[in-house]
């Protein structure tokens, strides 16, 4: 069995077993936040670490689908006619965010989405009829899949537990496609993609929906989970989150946002109980993963353990070795 | 019915002319040399050529087939290939990768977003070949990034090929190398079949000269003299561009 696999088999036991050995039910919906915005951030990623292309406007389109959701329940829609609402107006969302952000890639397509974000925002917060404005609109109950209420957190932890695999292998599956490899290949040499016959704008807005699908999941588990959205959820900030639990954690990979989404949601529901400047410590942990490890906590990792087995490897035959002017043994 | 066909192509940055109501016919299966100085436009040629440039003015066509309105991906489609004289490859992937993604590139395959790539046997059998053929299917699993400059150059070379192209353009494919690493790429560009169409930049004058049978001079993005070997090395023109009056 390979490191990767055991890896893999420890991640699985210890997310099916959180309820049994996290201490309490707000450490078990802790665990439900960090698997949701990990679904968020693998969202982000794809447009990040396998597109090239930094958003700060993807809080709009998570919003979109929590509204979208939120409203329609208000409107007194089942959950699963919300639920479909939710992801077709966020995938209707995301398509025209794409057709306009597309046009250009690098400070432009960062700018573009900003704008667009910032746009969401402000329809949010000023489109009273629909979003009620700053009170925001509240959501009574959660869904019964299967006559299963998802009340306890335990409960609905599985359920996010559920989606989140079902985001991560769907991710991995699209990474690991034609499509995910000719989206690599528009990141890095773009020119010579077209050269080949690839449609470098088509393979772009593919990802974009993937990434826009994505994040919708994530803001449909979101609003079930907080049972509240406010425009609060589409600031500038709630974009450039999952930008950094990205970049934290290694963009590119598929561990890294989830591994980026586990640091800031921990730091900022658990250590934000014993530090009053929060804030202050995950700007300072960010400031770190720069410095040592710039590309992101898991590559980083991989790395320097990579460099102490080399060492411990080489080690015993550097014992054996002789010194100057001493025979060989 | 000719392979490659430029009728009057006008390009302009600001108030530079590139090119000046070019014209060029290259027949099927010839093998066709493009020399000039630096700064004759050889290289933008190839770009308005394959679309990545728009002429201001002027046709390009390919086999009677039109070019000029399409996009650079189409071009390839219907059968132009090309490289590049600063060498652009995916320096984070493997040999067979970059070889892989050339073949991808004309495959239905590539909207696939269900599959794995590195489970198309198929595709990847025909990597390996291709990789084969420019002698570096022993390298096929290495990262580019470990690989010399002549046997970049040979990638790159392996993913024009993989295409099956009809019209091959080659922008200085023997720049950077050393004497042995010339020779083998030029025993790989004898070995291409007629099938091939094949345009060529090239500086080096000790290999392209026996490799072309029709040679074209450009300078100030105009054609000085053209024709075959001995026509143009006995006109005084070329000698005047490449060594002053």
């Amino acid at each position: 069995m390979t490191a990767t696999r055991i890896g893999f088999l420890i991640a699985a036991v210890s997310l099916l077993t959180v309820p049994l050995w996290v201490p309490g039910d707000y450490y078990v919906s802790v665990c439900s936040q960090i698997l949701i915005y990990a679904v968020f951030a693998l969202g982000v990623d794809v447009l990040i670490g396998y597109g090239g292309l930094v958003s700060l406007g993807h809080a709009g389109l998570f919003g979109i689908a929590s509204y979208a959701v939120a409203y329609s329940l208000a409107a007194g829609v089942g959950h699963i006619a919300a639920i479909l609402i939710g992801l077709v107006l966020a995938l209707v969302g995301t398509a025209i965010f794409a057709a306009l952000s597309l046009r250009v890639t690098g400070i432009g397509f960062i700018m573009i989405t900003l704008a667009i974000g910032e746009l969401l925002w402000g329809l949010a917060y000023r489109w009273i009829s629909v979003t009620n404005g700053d009170n925001g609109i509240s959501v009574a109950s959660r869904p019964a899949p299967f006559g299963i209420a998802l009340d306890a957190p335990s409960h609905f932890y599985y359920a996010t537990l559920f989606v989140f695999a079902l985001s991560v292998f769907a991710t991995w599956v699209f990474i690991g496609s034609p499509l995910g490899a000719s989206l690599k290949g528009t990141r890095d040499q773009p020119r010579r993609m077209n050269a080949l016959g690839y449609h470098v704008w088509l393979i772009r807005f593919c990802a974009c929906m993937f990434s826009g699908l994505l994040t919708a999941i994530a803001g449909i588990l979101f609003i079930y989970y907080t049972q509240f959205i406010s425009p609060q959820t589409l600031t500038l900030t709630a974009s450039a989150e999952p930008v950094l639990m990205v970049i934290s954690g290694g963009s590119g990979t598929l561990l890294g946002p989830i591994v980026g989404a586990a640091l800031v949601e921990i730091v900022k529901n658990i250590a934000s109980a014993y530090i009053e400047r929060w804030n202050m410590l995950l700007g300072a942990i960010f400031v770190a993963i720069v410095i040592f490890m710039p590309e992101g906590l898991v590559p980083g990792t991989t790395r320097l353990v990579r460099r102490l087995l080399k060492a411990w490897v080489k080690a015993p035959t550097a014992a054996v070795e002789p010194t100057p002017g001493e025979p060989a043994p | 019915m000719t392979a490659l066909s430029i009728h009057k192509l006008e390009k302009s940055f600001g108030g530079l002319r590139v090119t000046r109501g070019f014209d060029l016919v290259v027949e099927p299966g010839e093998r066709r040399l493009i020399i000039g100085p630096n700064g004759a436009g050889k290289t933008t040629l190839f770009n308005l050529v394959t679309g990545e440039l728009r002429p201001d003015a002027g046709s390009v066509t390919l086999f009677d087939q039109e070019l000029t309105r399409l996009p650079s991906r189409r071009r390839a489609h219907l059968g132009l290939s090309r490289t590049y004289q600063i060498i652009t490859l995916f320096p984070k992937d493997t040999l067979l990768r970059n070889v892989t993604l050339s073949l991808l590139g004309l495959s239905r395959l590539r909207w696939n977003p269900l599959l794995r790539l590195d489970r198309q046997r198929s595709l990847i059998a025909l990597a390996e070949a291709a990789l084969a053929r420019v002698g570096l299917g022993h390298l096929a699993h290495r990262p580019l990034a470990e690989t010399s400059y002549g046997e970049r150059r040979r990638v790159e070379i392996a993913m024009a090929l993989a295409q099956n192209p009809r019209v091959l353009l080659l922008d200085e494919p023997f720049a950077g190398l050393s004497v042995d690493e010339r020779r083998d790429v030029k025993t790989l560009l004898f070995a291409i079949p007629r099938d091939v169409t094949i345009v060529m930049i090239e500086h080096d004058m000790d290999v392209a000269l026996d490799f072309a049978e029709r040679i074209t001079v450009m300078h100030f993005g105009e054609i000085v003299v053209e024709g075959t070997r001995a026509e143009v090395v006995a006109d005084p023109r070329t000698k005047e561009i490449y060594l002053g009056e």
